[in-house]
């Protein structure tokens, strides 16, 4: 099975790498754990060792090449032909999933090696000046091969799709605007603020993004906070949020709706076998979502503990990148901040999010009797490519159902 | 330590080879402000004493082979070097101004070096410092750790009543405007090699010979010139250690007579087999 070999993150700010030296050459045996390239970033050259062992493959960008973070750079064979542990290659290595940083803009492989995609190096240059990715493109040539006039067709095609968005990254990137006047402050973006800008135009280029709203009565889950609220901060030191019922709710939710925790990956639905809930955290550069993994298996104070160990070594700036990659879903509270609704955008290459408003008494209507209660809406926005809104619906009732006659304990 | 426990007794030689061994008291009289808590790893200090560039290179080389594998802590190596020019891997060679027949008359050699940055120079009366750390537990950000070694060096002036500062995009320390500390890093594996320089008694006439940093329009400046006196510089590297383990969480440990013969290491275990 190939596997691919990524341009590694060195660090949180860090976004880009250059290749300085590729140490073994094409068809060269290599081992895992053996350095294979060297890169160079500021005043810190690095020895990158190889990912998975076997025959190098492919080398897909020469030395002096500046490459974004979780670009597919090589390509090793190991030459078993097995089918890949998902855990291993299916996860973590697909090309797909290496986008689910944020920033990333679709960088080209010129060879995808699930599809056997072939390329002409023209054709290859192309594609990486424009910044396509060859996989999107449905080769006309002998043997499904994409010529040049494939490319040519694709980038008129994604010039009118794109019409939408474009202007809203490139005006602010172009000056496209009314020129500012000497008053105004200009401030260069942040390496963070570029990478989400560019995040989510990319996001909404790639899915159908529909919203479905759902409203929540959470006043048992509140009866429920008060009563072990004061026990709960005296076990663990902490107090207890509402946000671990929503990511245990959501959890157990999501078993029942595998599709949701899946990606698209070319024509393939693959689902993932964890669930590795992502949840936003708002910070005042910014906003990062720390990975709570295996989510599936753990209790409401397990993942209490570890939404405040993440979130405060998030605010600390101490995560490392393996704690903010590999979601499968995400959650995201603007209700914090008194948020009702939201539609949220989605964190590739997953293929929804769900966004929590905030919760508040309103009055409702019970048994034909107006009654107080601690409402809150609920809107799951999902790829409506691969999720139908039957299905989108069936998810948030019972996520509804769950947490309003909410039954787990708490300890 | 299984470090040199296995082989046998280290050759004459060998032992005459190692400066280290003849002057450990360099380290030993390093203050260390607090004692060892016994829940930080431990950061081992090696002197590697007076060295030529390939041969500290070398030893540095099998210092970081031994830390991918484990066999040892973190580790603090300090060098001493005669005059000599290195060249980071981004290092331009037309920032070195110096001619060969210049260079010969001044007896300084020219290195590659598989480090990080631009072209520097390393002499007499320099604090060379190369910490061989696993940022696998430390972050695992090369940035974070690049501006954790400028802090260092900025308190630990501090301590010397000499104000400095960092400047972005210029990764190293500042006085005024003028270069006290050149840093350049290389990982592997997460494991970091080579490290920083800081001018503390250096001959800066040495300097006109490069461009330091490639960085054109700044000068260099040392201690001694600050402070307008030389410094002693065992109070130098002690003071260094001091803010080093206090930034890195790590208790600093001479390291005893046994691990500082590493030229008697068996060869073969500097590359162990990795399942």
């Amino acid at each position: 099975m190939p596997s691919n070999v990524i341009m590694p993150q060195m660090g949180e700010s860090i976004f880009e790498g250059t290749i300085t030296k590729w140490l073994k050459n094409v068809g060269d045996r290599v081992e895992r754990d053996e350095p294979l390239f060297e890169i160079s970033t500021d005043k810190v050259d690095s020895e990158i060792p190889a990912s998975a062992s076997g025959i190098l493959k492919e080398i897909l960008f020469p030395e002096g090449e500046t490459v974004e973070i979780n670009t597919v750079v090589a390509v090793i064979d190991d030459q078993t032909g097995s089918v890949p542990d998902s855990e291993e290659s299916g996860d973590t290595v697909s090309p797909r999933e290496s986008e689910q940083a944020p920033g990333r803009d679709p960088k080209p492989e010129a060879v995808d090696p699930r599809r056997g995609l072939r390329a002409s190096p023209l054709v290859r240059r192309m594609a990486q000046e424009e910044g396509i990715d060859l996989r999107e493109i449905e080769g006309t040539g002998l043997g499904g091969r994409i010529t040049k006039r494939d490319i040519l067709n694709y980038l008129s095609e994604r010039e009118q799709i794109a019409e939408v968005t474009r202007p809203l990254v490139q005006q602010a990137q172009e000056g496209l605007g009314p020129a500012p006047s000497d008053q105004d402050e200009i401030v260069p973006m942040t390496a963070m603020r570029r990478s989400i800008a560019e995040h989510m135009i990319s996001s909404r280029r790639t899915s159908a993004h529909v919203t479905s709203i759902f409203e929540v009565d959470m006043t048992a889950v509140l009866r429920l906070k008060e009563a072990k609220g004061d026990e709960f901060a005296r076990r663990e030191g902490f107090k207890l949020s509402l946000t671990p019922f929503f990511v245990k709710g959501v959890a157990d939710s999501l078993k029942d709706f595998p599709i949701l925790n899946a990606s698209m990956v070319g024509n393939d639905i693959v689902y993932k076998k964890d669930i590795n809930l992502g949840v936003a955290v708002a910070l005042d550069w910014g906003l990062i979502v720390p990975v709570i993994r295996q989510a599936q298996q753990k209790t409401l104070a397990g993942l209490a503990r570890e939404l405040a160990d993440l979130s405060h070594r998030a605010r600390q700036k101490q995560l490392s990148p393996d704690e903010v990659q590999g979601g499968t879903f995400t959650l995201t509270n603007p209700g914090v901040f008194g948020g009702l609704i939201g539609t949220p955008i989605i964190n590739q290459p997953q293929v929804a999010i769900l966004c929590v408003g905030a919760v508040t008494k309103r009055a409702v209507v019970i048994n034909d009797a107006i009654g107080i209660r601690s409402m809150a809406y609920l809107s799951l926005t999902f790829d409506h490519r691969l999720i139908d809104g039957a299905v989108a619906d069936r998810f948030l009732s019972g996520l509804k159902a769950r947490l309003e006659g909410w039954s787990d304990k708490i300890f | 330590m299984e470090l040199a426990g296995e082989s046998a007794a280290p050759s004459p030689e060998f032992r005459a080879g190692l400066a280290v061994s003849a002057r450990p008291a360099a380290l030993q009289g390093a203050r260390f402000g607090e004692a060892p808590k016994d829940s930080e790893p431990v950061c081992l200090g090696l002197d590697l004493g007076f060295r030529d560039y390939e041969d500290s290179l070398r030893i540095q080389d099998r210092i970081v082979a031994r830390r991918k594998c484990g066999s040892l802590p973190d580790c603090l190596l300090f060098v001493d070097y005669p005059p000599i020019i290195t060249l980071g891997r981004g290092g331009k060679r037309e920032h070195l101004l110096a001619g060969p027949k210049d260079l010969r008359k001044r007896s300084v050699r020219v290195y590659p070096a598989g480090r990080g940055g631009d072209i520097t120079y390393h002499g007499p009366g320099q604090l060379v410092v190369y910490p061989v750390l696993d940022l696998k537990a430390w972050h695992r950000d090369i940035h974070r750790y690049l501006r954790a070694l400028e802090r260092c060096l900025v308190e630990m002036l501090l301590d010397f009543g000499i104000p400095s500062e960092t400047l972005p995009g210029a990764t190293g320390v500042w006085v005024e405007g003028r270069k006290i500390g050149a840093i350049g890093v290389r990982t592997s594996s997460w494991v970091t090699s080579h490290g920083l320089a800081l001018n503390v008694n250096t001959d800066l006439r040495y300097f006109d010979l490069i461009v330091p940093c490639g960085l054109v329009g700044r000068g260099v400046t040392s201690m001694a010139a600050q402070l307008g006196r030389p410094l002693e510089l065992s109070e130098v590297r002690s003071c260094f250690i001091r803010h080093f383990a206090r930034a890195f969480g790590r208790s600093f440990r001479v390291a005893d007579r046994e691990e500082t013969l590493i030229e008697s290491w068996p060869e073969e275990s500097d590359f162990p087999h990795r399942q």
